[in-house]
């Protein structure tokens, strides 16, 4: 995996887990008909007696590896975020959550690229909805490199975690010996005009835009939050208090992701002006995902301008 | 049948009913109804079927249960405290702040619990997985899901009723309290479930239909339903009564969720001493 490449996270993601397969006998996945998409039928190919497809019965799919975690099985399930974190939320709550099953969560298809599906498959909520679970630890990675440190430091937390992937390209900006610390956020440029906070497929955009910053006279620092649950409030804090303006970048509705995170981080500890950026209160819609992107300010174009209008003004 | 002969598993069951109304009394909750329906066959399970060890409650080769209708709880902390799992006398912490006896069964709260339940719908799945690792493991120890009749409505259970049929899941015996009442109403006026036995026929499953009142018809039931699971899943439809053994709260949906007050306890306490719950012929 090479600096700048541009690959599909999921399949990093897919390729991950067979190789975690190989060093993790007791591991297993799950998948609910979706294997081709969320690229865990990688798995399936490599290790076809370690891989349960349940047909389309999500919530089943939940409940029978919580069952099987019962046995000292380390089930990975999977399936599109917006199905997985809604439709099977109750059951990840009750019978992965409140029992602190070893059960390894992945949300495939976070926020908006579901190849042009639209309203009914995007995941606008998903972070929300698993950040307010209580003993739900939270991954949202970066990039291809990430997702595949993701995948292995959920193997050694003993519990239930929720990592998201998403379907679409990403530019690898993390070297191949790239680990994710819990609760850590990787400082990624270092500025003091103005901070740019962001997780997901949304940070090689952030780094991008603080470079283009930069060539206007403007430095941001980047904070990357790979673990959006435990949050790194030491690193919020920081930055709210020594650069007191904090734009945040997610691919997730503004509400109860990394926004809200910072957000009750700040409101708490150190208020500052803050600016979120994400999908507003809406469903999105199908079409090409960089239109929508760019509707919402989520290219590297709408961030800059943002940062750039928070870092000048008040 | 473990060591215990058909009379004392009766006198057993006599004695849990007794101690459900003690405790709903004295603690002021629990479901009354759904616990007095499932004693017969939790003291079949507990003192006969199943191999376990109250000594050794996470020994690996234990047969493992789920009480899937998760607030029937009284009934099921009630039968695990009778079978050495925990003092008798612990049962008047429940539902108590901090208990380990929780409204709905706490696996890291209580000692004997395998699985938590509470919502509805989920421990079919469950025990599916865990009759699935078990195959992994070539461990032979069977897994019981306990239902509801009213939680059959929830489709997580046709879910997992699927696969375990499609699959020929082994081990795996299911058994449905058809106590014939929910929260609000009799089961057939929500939303019906029969032909109940020839749904679960249609999904692979050997189905067995017992008087779940009667000890020998549920030990005779087990006993072929263990040997049939090596195959693949069984279902045993135990036709209860709701509130059995208590005339006033017997088939009455107001006595789902409520616990005795002194007058009803007193009521209560004569009737299941007077032997009212020795007829079993009002479950079919």
């Amino acid at each position: 995996m090479k600096l700048g490449e541009e690959i599909a996270q999921r399949t990093a993601f897919g390729q991950a887990l067979v190789e975690l397969g190989a060093e993790r006998p007791t591991m297993l996945v799950l998948d609910a008909d979706v294997g081709p998409s969320t690229q865990t039928h990688l798995f399936g190919q490599a290790y076809p007696d370690r891989y349960i497809e349940v047909g389309i019965a999500e919530q089943n799919m939940v409940g029978i590896a919580a069952g099987l975690s019962t046995l000292g099985f380390i089930p990975w399930i999977s399936t599109f975020a917006v199905f997985m974190t809604k439709r099977a939320g109750d059951q990840i709550r009750n019978s992965i959550a409140h029992t602190r099953a070893n059960v390894k969560i992945n949300g495939a298809y976070g926020g908006l690229p579901t190849g042009r599906a639209g309203a009914t498959h995007s995941a606008v909520e998903d972070l929300a909805v698993m950040r307010a679970m209580p003993d739900m630890i939270v991954m949202d990675p970066a990039d291809p490199q990430e997702a595949m440190a993701c995948a292995r430091l959920a193997m050694d937390i003993e519990g239930p975690v929720y990592v998201r992937t998403v379907r679409c390209a990403v530019p690898v900006i993390f070297p191949e010996d790239h680990k994710v610390e819990l609760g850590k956020a990787v400082k990624l440029h270092e500025g003091k005009d103005v901070a740019i906070i962001s997780c997901g497929m949304m940070t090689p955009r952030a780094l991008k835009a603080a470079q283009e910053l930069e060539k206007q006279g403007i430095s941001a620092r980047v904070l990357h939050m790979a673990t959006i649950k435990p949050i790194d409030v030491e690193a919020i804090c920081d930055a709210a208090e020594s650069i007191g303006k904090i734009v945040t970048v997610e691919n997730h509705s503004v509400i109860g992701g990394l926004g809200g995170a910072v957000c009750e981080v700040t409101a708490e500890h150190a208020p500052c002006h803050i600016k979120r950026l994400g999908f507003p209160d809406v469903f999105l819609e199908s079409g090409d995902d960089e239109v929508y992107f760019h509707r919402y300010g989520l290219d590297i174009e709408g961030i800059v301008s943002t940062a750039k209008s928070l870092a000048e003004g008040g | 049948m473990n060591d215990k002969n058909l009379d004392e598993l009766t006198s057993l069951a006599r004695e849990t009913r007794r101690l459900i109304i003690e405790t709903g009394h004295t603690c002021g909750a629990g479901h009354t109804g759904g616990s007095l329906s499932e004693v017969e066959i939790l003291i079949a399970l507990y003192f006969s079927f199943m191999n376990i060890d109250p000594q050794h409650p996470d020994w690996e080769d234990r047969d493992r249960f789920v009480l899937s209708k998760g607030h029937a709880s009284l009934g099921y902390y009630t039968v695990l405290a009778q079978r050495g799992y925990f003092p008798v006398a612990q049962l008047k912490t429940f539902d108590h702040e901090d208990s380990a006896l929780q409204a709905h069964p706490d696996m890291h709260k209580c000692r004997g619990v395998d699985f938590s339940t509470g919502s509805l719908g989920q421990g079919l799945s469950i025990g599916v997985g865990i009759a699935l690792g078990a195959q992994k493991k070539n461990k032979a120890f069977r897994t019981v899901v306990l239902l509801g009749d009213g939680e059959c409505q929830e489709g997580q259970v046709w879910e997992a009723a699927m696969f375990a049929g499609s699959k020929h899941v082994q081990r795996l015996i299911a058994v449905v309290d058809y106590n014939k009442v929910q929260l609000s109403h009799r089961v057939e006026e929500n939303l019906s479930l029969e032909p109940f036995a020839i749904k679960w026929e249609s999904f692979g499953w050997s189905v067995l239909s017992v008087d779940g009142h009667n000890i020998a018809e549920l030990l005779s039931a087990l006993s072929r339903a263990g040997s049939m699971s090596e195959q693949g899943p069984v279902v045993i439809i135990a036709n209860t009564v709701k509130g059995k053994g208590v005339s006033f709260m017997e088939g009455k949906f107001e006595w789902h969720g409520k616990a005795p007050n002194d007058q009803e306890y007193a009521a209560a306490l004569r009737e299941l001493d007077t032997g009212y719950s020795n007829d079993s012929s009002k479950s079919r």
